[in-house]
């Protein structure tokens, strides 16, 4: 915050950082960030939901970030994202144990790797059920 | 500050130069729709109820926040225009849910007023009946968001004329709600001073005193000019 001289306009600079650095947004985070940037609260809550990206619940160990842009979509998006679903979590929860996150997402702009899934912040590129599938046994999902 | 004459719906009128053209269309009797606008408070031309047809512009502009020019030939009523302004308030209606036989504000609402003026008796389009809660933690007040319209007067007020800037609009789209500070109850807020100017300003019912029964409510809209007239101008006139 420093970096941004504390300033109001940096809020989405300072909430990309927070995120990056801390997984997610408790409430304390963002009443301390809306305490520095001498915000009020509900503006900082107002920007914090508004964007997708931001997360105020903490994530699993393990992200899975679906794309369900135009490309990814008739690639097959639907069908690895249900594959995915069924033996973890809904899109946008976390498993109870906090092991697996699921989200989906608008186009991520890889749209030649359709269907691309962002598995831990890294792309994963052509994506089908049952390459999903094995990444889940890999990482250890009954 | 220069005078501008214009002609709304046929009748000329004089402004002055900086003037929107709701605010001339007004002064000159002529009322044009709204929900957003309130005098006094920022414009944000968020409703769309005030859009007027100005010759020589193929779109449809928002009176409220479009400044009046010199030889302006403005409509404020058309079929196309009605055609719209119904559009707008069955969507405002379809969307939450508005049971105004059981509304403190039955008969003094404003969002009831437009359905009446635009001649709305049934609504074309599927209510979505979301699941929304009252929030009635505060001692005095209560916000029930089944009645909101999200049209941000009560964020602006609490934000340039309280100060306080209690409310935000969370989320987005359809999830849009209002929320004090970091989403926690509005009687556990630590910014609000309780001074009741949202809950005067609301259009609708969503904002409301409590210990008043259906229709038994009255909103206090002179107030908000006597405070800005105060502040602008050194004058207090009530
Ligand atoms: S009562 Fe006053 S301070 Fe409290 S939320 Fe309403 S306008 Fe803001
Ligand atoms: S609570 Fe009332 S004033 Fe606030 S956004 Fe909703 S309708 Fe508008
Ligand atoms: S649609 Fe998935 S990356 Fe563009
Ligand atoms: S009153 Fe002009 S857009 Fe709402």
């Amino acid at each position: 915050m420093s970096r941004h001289h504390y300033s109001g306009d940096a809020l989405i600079e300072v909430l990309h950082t927070a995120q990056e650095l801390y997984g997610f947004l408790s409430p304390g985070l963002l009443k301390s960030i809306a305490r520095k940037l001498r915000l009020p609260p509900s503006r900082v809550l107002g920007v914090a939901t508004f964007y997708h990206f931001f997360s105020l619940k903490p994530k699993g160990e393990h992200t899975f970030v679906v794309c369900l842009g135009t490309a990814c979509y008739v690639a097959g998006a639907p069908n690895v994202l249900t594959a995915l679903e069924h033996r973890s979590t809904k899109a946008g929860t976390t498993t109870a144990d906090g092991k697996v996150s699921v989200d989906g997402a608008r186009c991520i702009g890889s749209c030649g790797l359709a269907p691309a899934v962002i598995y831990n912040g890294r792309i994963l590129a052509r994506v089908t059920p049952e390459s999903i599938s094995k990444e889940l046994d890999r990482i250890g999902v009954e | 500050m220069s005078v501008v004459t214009l002609e709304i719906d046929g009748k000329v009128c004089t402004g002055v130069s900086g003037e929107t053209v709701f605010d001339v269309a007004w002064n000159n009797g002529v009322k044009i729709p709204r929900l957003c606008h309130i005098g006094g408070l920022p414009n944000i031309g968020a409703c769309r109820l005030c859009l007027v047809e100005v010759e020589g512009q193929k779109k449809l502009l928002p009176a409220c926040i479009t400044p009046v020019q010199e030889g302006m030939v403005v409509r404020t009523w058309s079929e196309k225009l009605i055609a719209h302004r119904r559009l707008i308030v069955e969507l405002l209606f379809a969307e939450r849910n508005h049971v105004c036989s059981v509304c403190v504000v039955n008969r003094n609402c404003e969002l009831q007023d437009l359905a009446v003026e635009l001649g709305l008796d049934h609504i074309r389009l599927r209510y979505q009946f979301p699941k929304l809660v009252a929030d009635t933690s505060h001692e005095r007040f209560g916000l029930d968001h089944n009645r909101c319209v999200l049209c941000t007067r009560c964020v602006r007020v609490c934000d340039e004329v309280e100060g306080a800037h209690t409310w935000d609009v969370s989320r987005r789209g359809a999830l849009s709600q209002i929320i004090a500070d970091l989403g926690e109850p509005w009687g556990e807020s630590d910014t609000c001073t309780s001074c009741g100017k949202c809950v005067q300003v609301c259009p609708t019912g969503a904002l409301f005193e409590k210990g008043k029964a259906v229709s038994e409510m009255r909103k206090d809209r002179g107030f908000l000019k006597y405070i800005v007239t105060a502040r602008e101008k050194g004058q207090w006139i009530r």
